[in-house]
Formats: C-alpha cells, sequence, structure tokens
C-alpha cells in the first residue's frame, strides 16, 4: 500500500512539473501576472510529493518489504538499519529517485527565497527547472521505476554490494547530487536570461549564491568519495582517474570557472556571453557524467547499473536540454557584446587565465574519459587512456593555474601593475622557495613531484595571507571585520594549497611494506615498529570478520592499538577489506590485513603515508570558503538593492 | 549448507586487498621498484579500469610474475612493456602511445589552450576600440553610476 502510495505521488509529481513547465513561461511571455505565480506554489507541491515518494521507498526499505523489486535486490533483513536507510539511493532507481528529489528541492528554495527577483525571470527560470523536472521523471517512470512489485514475495533479499555498506554511502551520493543537480540552477537562469535576452550584474548577484552553493556541496561530496576509496579500497588509493570520478570532476572544474567569471559579470559587466555558455556546459557536463554512470558506455567500477536503454533516454535528455540551450545561446549570445574596456593585467584579465586555465583542464579530463570510446568508433583501436596520462596532460594546467593565482587575487579592478602585486606577495614567494628547498633536501632521490608540489602549496596559502592582509590595509584589528567574501577567498585560495601539499608529499613519499608476519613478529616501516599481536575470528550483524590486533610503537613509545579486518558477506559472497588508520598531522599509519597462508602466518601490508590528510582538509577548507562566501552580508544587501536604489548608503 | 561453505572458501581464497602477494615480491628492492612501475601502467585485460598492481584477478597475478621475470632475466622496462603488449594488444597500456590517432589525444590541451589564449587576447584587444567608439548614454551613464555606488559599499 506505501509503496503504491509512492508510485501514485510520482506519477502526480511529473503531472505537477509539467504544468509549472508550461503555464509560468506562457505567463511570462503574455505578461500574466498570475499564470507566473502559479510557478511557485507548483514548484513547492512537486518538492512535497518527491518528499512522499522518497519517504514511501525509504519505508519499503526500512521495513524490509522484499514484495517490492527494488527492496529485495538491494537490501537484506539483517543488514543494519544505518545501510538500509542509506540503501535507498545505493542503487540505480533509488539514486535517480534522490537526484530529481533534489533537483526539486533547488526549485522549491528558488520558488521560497526568491522573493527579490523579478517575477519574470523566476517564472522563467522555475519553468525551466520543472523542464529538467519532468524529463527525468518521465525516465524514472518509463525505464526505472523504484516501485514495482513482485508477483511472489521471496522470503529475503540480495543484500546490498559489500563494498557500499559503509557510512560513506549515507553521504557521498547526497552531496555529491546537491552539487549536480545544484548546478542545474545556474542552467536555469542561464536560459531564463537568454530568453529575457538580458545579464546584467543583478543577475550575477542572483547566480553566483546558486553556483557557490553547488561547487561547495560539489566540492564536499567528491572529497568524500575520494575519503571513502581511500579507506576502503584496501591500498590508500585516493583518485583514480575513474570514467566516473572525471564525470563529477568536470563539472566541479567548471563551476570553479563560473564562480570566477560571475564575479567579473557583476563587478564589470563583461564576459556575459562566456558566463552563459559556462553555465549551460557545466549543467551539460553534469548530464554527461549522468549517462556515463548510467549507460555503462564505459565500464567503471561504479556503474552498478546499466542498461542500454537508459543511456539512450539520458543521452535523448542531454541532446535536447544542452542543444536547446547552445542553440538558444548561438541566436541570443550577439545582444550581449560590451563595450567595458578590458585590460589584461587586472583582475578581471586574472580571472579570465583563470576560466581558460580551468576550461582547457576540464577539456582535457574530457577528451581523456571519451577517447578510448570515440578511438573505437572511429579507428577500431582498443586502448585505454588511464591515469599516467592525466597526471601528465592535467598536471601542468595546475601548475600554471597555482602559479598565477595569488599574483590575481590581489591585482586592482579594470587595471592593475604586475610590478606592484610582486612586491606585495614578495614574503610569500620567499616562503614558498624556502619549502621547496627544504622538501628538495630532505627527500631522498629529490623528487620533482615533492618539490614542486609543495612549494605551490606553500605559495598558494602564503599568498592567500598577503590577499587577507592587503584587504585589512595592514592592520591586524581590521581583519575581523572584512566581509566575507574576502574571507571566503582567502579560505579557498588556501584550500587548495593544502590540498596541493597534500597530493604531491602524499604521492612522493609514501613508504609500503608487503610481508607474510607470525602472529608476534614485528616489523619495521618508515620508523615505526608494527607488532602483530593476535588475529580472530569475530561475527559481525551481516559478515564474518577476521579481525587483527596490531601495536604500533615509535621509538619504544605506542602510538596505538589497530585493527584492520577482513569481512565475508556470505549473501553475496563478497570479501571486502577494513584498513586500519591511523591519523597524524604528518602522516598517516594504513594497516591492511589478507589471507592466511599456507605455510601458517598472515599476508600483512603496512604504509606510512605522509601529509595523507592534508588531502582532505584542503578540500574542507575550499568547501568552508564557499560557505563563508555565501554568508557575505552583500548578497542580501544586493537582494534589497532594487527597492532602495536611490537611497544614499554611507560608506563603509 | 555444503554449497555455503564452498562458497565461503572460494570467496576466503580471493581476497580483495592483496594485489600483490608477499611472495611475489623480489629480494632486489631496485628490480622489484621497476616492477611495481611497470605495473602501475599496465591494464588488467579482465577488469573494470584496474591496472595489474592492484587488481586481484587471476590473470594480473600471472602479469606480475611474468613482468618480474622479465625483469630478472634483464630486460628493459620499455622491453616488458613491449612483450606484454605484443601478447595484449595496446588496450593494456594506461598511457598510451602519441602515435598515429592518438596524437590527437595528447594534442587536444595544448591547442585548445593555445586557441584558448588566442580568442582572449583578441577580446582583450578589441575592448578599448568598442569602448571609444560607443561612449555611454545618459540612461547608461546614471546606471553604471548607480552600479559603482553599490560596489562601493
Amino acid at each position: 500500500m506505501i509503496a503504491e502510495l509512492g508510485h501514485f505521488a510520482l506519477v502526480l509529481s511529473l503531472g505537477v512539473a509539467l504544468f509549472q513547465m508550461i503555464v509560468p513561461m506562457i505567463g511570462a511571455s503574455r505578461d500574466r501576472a498570475a499564470w507566473m505565480d502559479s510557478a511557485r506554489p507548483a514548484a513547492m507541491a512537486q518538492f512535497g510529493l518527491l518528499g512522499i515518494a522518497f519517504a514511501a521507498l525509504t519505508v519499503a526499505f526500512v521495513t524490509s518489504d522484499f514484495s517490492v523489486a527494488l527492496v529485495y535486490e538491494n537490501s537484506h533483513s539483517a543488514k543494519p538499519m544505518l545501510y538500509k536507510v542509506s540503501g535507498v539511493w545505493g542503487n540505480h532507481e533509488g539514486s535517480m529517485l534522490l537526484w530529481v528529489l533534489i533537483l526539486a528541492l533547488f526549485g522549491a528554495a528558488a520558488a521560497v527565497f526568491g522573493d527579490n527577483l523579478p517575477p519574470r525571470l523566476r517564472a522563467r527560470v522555475l519553468s525551466v527547472q520543472a523542464a529538467i523536472g519532468a524529463a527525468f521523471l518521465a525516465f524514472i517512470l518509463l525505464t526505472s521505476n523504484p516501485f514495482l512489485r513482485l508477483d511472489v514475495p521471496p522470503f529475503d533479499g540480495r543484500d546490498l554490494n559489500p563494498l557500499l555498506q559503509d557510512p560513506g554511502l549515507a553521504f557521498h551520493p547526497p552531496f555529491l547530487y546537491l552539487g549536480y543537480v545544484g548546478l542545474s540552477m545556474s542552467f536555469s537562469f542561464a536560459v531564463a536570461a537568454l530568453i529575457e535576452g538580458r545579464v546584467d550584474a543583478a543577475w550575477a548577484r542572483w547566480v553566483r549564491p546558486w553556483t557557490l552553493a553547488a561547487w561547495m556541496f560539489l566540492t564536499i561530496g567528491i572529497a568524500l568519495g575520494s575519503w571513502w576509496a581511500y579507506y576502503e579500497l584496501g591500498w590508500g588509493g585516493f583518485w583514480f582517474w575513474d570514467p566516473v570520478e572525471n564525470a563529477s570532476f568536470m563539472p566541479w572544474l567548471l563551476a570553479g570557472a563560473l564562480l570566477h567569471s560571475a564575479v567579473v559579470v557583476e563587478k564589470r559587466e563583461t564576459l556575459k556571453a562566456w558566463t552563459i555558455l559556462l553555465a549551460i556546459m557545466a549543467f551539460g557536463l553534469s548530464l554527461v557524467g549522468t549517462f556515463i554512470v548510467r549507460s555503462g558506455v564505459i565500464t567503471s567500477v561504479h556503474s552498478f547499473a546499466s542498461d542500454p536503454t537508459r543511456g539512450v533516454f539520458i543521452l535523448g535528455i542531454l541532446t535536447l536540454f544542452v542543444g536547446g540551450a547552445l542553440t538558444l545561446f548561438a541566436a541570443r549570445a550577439g545582444a550581449m557584446t560590451t563595450r567595458a574596456v578590458f585590460s589584461p593585467v587586472s583582475r578581471e584579465g586574472a580571472l579570465l587565465l583563470n576560466n581558460l586555465l580551468l576550461a582547457v583542464a576540464a577539456f582535457v579530463v574530457f577528451v581523456g574519459t571519451l577517447w578510448p570510446l570515440v578511438a573505437e568508433f572511429a579507428t577500431g583501436r582498443k586502448l585505454s587512456v588511464g591515469p599516467p596520462f592525466f597526471e601528465k596532460a592535467f598536471t601542468p594546467f595546475m601548475i600554471a593555474l597555482a602559479l598565477a593565482l595569488p599574483i590575481g587575487s590581489i591585482l586592482p579592478w579594470k587595471r592593475g601593475r604586475a610590478g606592484r602585486a610582486m612586491a606585495a606577495l614578495r614574503p610569500a614567494a620567499f616562503l614558498a622557495l624556502a619549502v621547496a628547498g627544504l622538501v628538495f633536501a630532505v627527500s631522498t632521490g629529490h623528487s620533482a613531484l615533492a618539490v614542486v608540489g609543495a612549494g605551490l602549496g606553500a605559495w598558494l596559502v602564503a599568498g592567500s595571507g598577503v590577499d587577507l592582509w592587503q584587504r585589512a590595509g595592514g592592520r591586524a584589528a581590521r581583519l575581523t571585520r572584512l566581509p566575507g567574501a574576502d574571507w571566503g577567498r582567502a579560505v579557498a585560495h588556501a584550500g587548495l594549497g593544502v590540498t596541493f601539499i597534500g597530493i604531491s608529499l602524499l604521492m612522493a613519499w609514501q613508504v609500503e611494506d608487503i610481508r607474510v608476519a607470525q602472529v608476534g613478529d614485528r616489523l619495521r616501516i618508515a620508523g615505526y615498529d608494527v607488532t602483530l599481536q593476535d588475529v580472530a575470528e569475530v561475527q559481525g550483524p551481516n559478515y564474518v570478520s577476521t579481525t587483527a590486533t596490531m601495536l604500533v610503537e615509535r621509538a619504544g613509545r605506542r602510538v596505538g592499538v589497530l585493527h584492520p579486518e577482513k569481512r565475508v558477506y556470505p549473501v553475496q559472497a563478497m570479501p571486502t577489506t577494513e584498513a586500519a588508520i591511523s591519523s597524524g598531522v604528518f602522516r598517516d599509519i594504513y594497516l591492511v590485513i589478507g589471507d592466511r597462508q599456507q605455510g601458517g602466518g598472515w599476508a600483512i601490508r603496512s604504509y606510512v603515508k605522509p601529509f595523507a590528510a592534508w588531502i582532505w582538509v584542503g578540500c574542507g577548507l575550499m568547501a568552508l570558503g564557499g560557505l563563508l562566501s555565501l554568508t557575505d552580508r552583500r548578497y542580501r544587501v544586493a537582494a534589497t538593492a532594487r527597492r532602495r536604489a536611490s537611497a544614499p548608503v554611507p560608506a563603509e | 549448507m555444503r554449497a555455503l561453505a564452498v562458497v565461503l572458501l572460494l570467496a576466503l581464497s580471493a581476497g580483495p586487498s592483496f594485489a600483490v602477494q608477499p611472495d611475489e615480491v623480489l629480494a632486489d628492492a631496485g628490480l622489484e621498484a621497476r616492477a611495481r612501475d611497470i605495473s602501475r601502467d599496465l591494464r588488467c585485460p579482465v577488469c573494470q579500469g584496474e591496472n595489474i598492481d592492484e587488481s586481484n584477478a587471476p590473470i594480473s597475478r600471472d602479469l606480475r610474475l611474468y613482468v618480474r621475470e622479465r625483469l630478472v632475466a634483464g630486460d628493459s622496462d620499455a622491453e616488458v612493456i613491449e612483450a606484454v603488449t605484443d601478447r595484449f594488444g595496446e588496450f593494456v597500456l594506461f598511457d598510451p602511445p602519441a602515435t598515429g590517432s592518438t596524437l590527437v589525444l595528447w594534442l587536444a590541451g595544448p591547442v585548445m589552450a593555445l586557441l584558448g589564449l588566442l580568442v582572449a587576447w583578441r577580446f582583450v584587444r578589441q575592448r578599448p576600440a568598442l569602448a571609444r567608439a560607443e561612449a555611454l548614454n545618459d540612461e547608461e551613464q546614471a546606471r553604471l553610476d548607480r552600479i559603482m555606488r553599490d560596489d562601493a559599499r
């Protein structure tokens, strides 16, 4: 009964979405206020109905209702409650339902917080948003209905893939989707602006917070996924340049570019057409990502469900929206040229360089991801494009970006002097060179990766410090009174630097040890003594675990006791490893237990991973920077500026 | 029940975490390091996008052992990679060689960057000319002043 209720709500929400797509759009072109305003209750109703549908599916999973086909295929009565709930989106159908739920959430948020939007623009934005919703709701109902029943309910379910039975599943997909789908708002604003034929500073001020929020969620989602891979897959890899990872990375790069170009539109009313194009492409790449994951055209560990009809359907949606938007763009972009003076050495010039580098970096990832497919179609060559390609082809653009970033962020608008910016950055440059020298001195083999990465990271962090200090006019007391956007910019840029340091030092300095150890054996790795004290069989809720007890010491002092595990989930007959990690500021100790050996003893893998935590701390700082920018009161001041445009305001 | 025991046994024998097994590791640390580097660039022919260093498939183990065998026999890195490619095709190369049509893949980034620079440069160059050609009218000037005031806050 509850599943039918959810099914019914899902169908009804498609009806509401179709209404919201058509009526406000016609109202906007015929100037009918009531028609335009109908978009707001419709957006909220659509969200409410999808909330009911999602709740109904969650109830089916929580109560283990195996008469629902999806629950039977992806759940088991013995599964812990956390995974019964997060298992709702641990499969194709459920994750698509989460996708449209979040899409409707953004639409409802624009309806609720959109008081200050011009009614016509708001109606068009919500209408475009509803069009995307309608397309995906049709996709779910026609190809991936989560509410289908089985005639004969089985006794128990087939369980969730053990790799997904991890707290990571509770957070990684929702954040990733908040980011992916959040970019639909930028897309809707871009298309609405094209229909209006008008892009100005006010438009950019409305678009920026939405893009910022989407970028922030995407940052958190990608970082969580990378951290999950790090601790779950058993060898501590954190990024694989896997097609699905790339699918989330491309929109992230373009959203980053869009954030910066929207600033130029806001401050200088130029780069308008390019900003619109970026907004279209950023969401377009989100759709490409969905297509790659759901169609399985490029094999990947992430495609837990792939089916050609689904792929074709999504390809159709992709063609319709991106093709339609680009056609509209081609017709209208000409009207958006501006006459502002644009000097290459200025903040806007630097932001243009940022956009160029981020867009080309995204293009490299795009070409690398799709190349095997293209090559096989065009020439019949079956080939692979993997991490070595991306490391070589992608990294130079990131190095250029990092080199230019601190200079660009302190250049003034309109016309700057490079020499003056460099003079202000002299302390940061000295610090960066000192760090690079130190790393060169202590690293064995003088790894170029470590030296360049750590030097650039220090340059970014120190450059952000200089940026803040300059904004405060060199007075510490004024630091706390700086606007949120200034703090956000500095924190996010410093976060990028911290991630640079983490990635380069981890990759250059990681130490590994593989051996067979008997209980009681002691091994030595990078100055740490690791003793295998015990190995025991432990029964978990829905798995059997082989748990080791390992003592880690350094120079006779106890660092900690770690418990790496190897689990077997009988229902899916699949083993997983649970690495044990002792995280520190300067290193992670990462222990893994493997198979029992024929001659006695256990296979043991130990790693010391320097600066590993810095990768995710840096991502956290980037997201925090986004959040700080979002709190900037100027977004809210801008929102009310229209109403009291002529009121005099004292200078700060 | 017996079936379950067999399944368990099979599952236990195929550990997921252990790509390189302790018995594969070469005694010579230099050769082992070279073997690891080579293995990271070779794709497991039957897995989904894993290299043979990380993969648990039996064929990956065979390939890892083969790579080490050749290194011990005195082959250079390039010779080992060529020997593996001869048997499995260029599909196993994660680092596609920049030859023939694959050249397009390698050049795509740099060419796009140059094109972008060119377009950006032209955009920047034509601005002053446009600015001189069309001065602001009164209405635009008023709007500009308003925006500038907003920005100054």
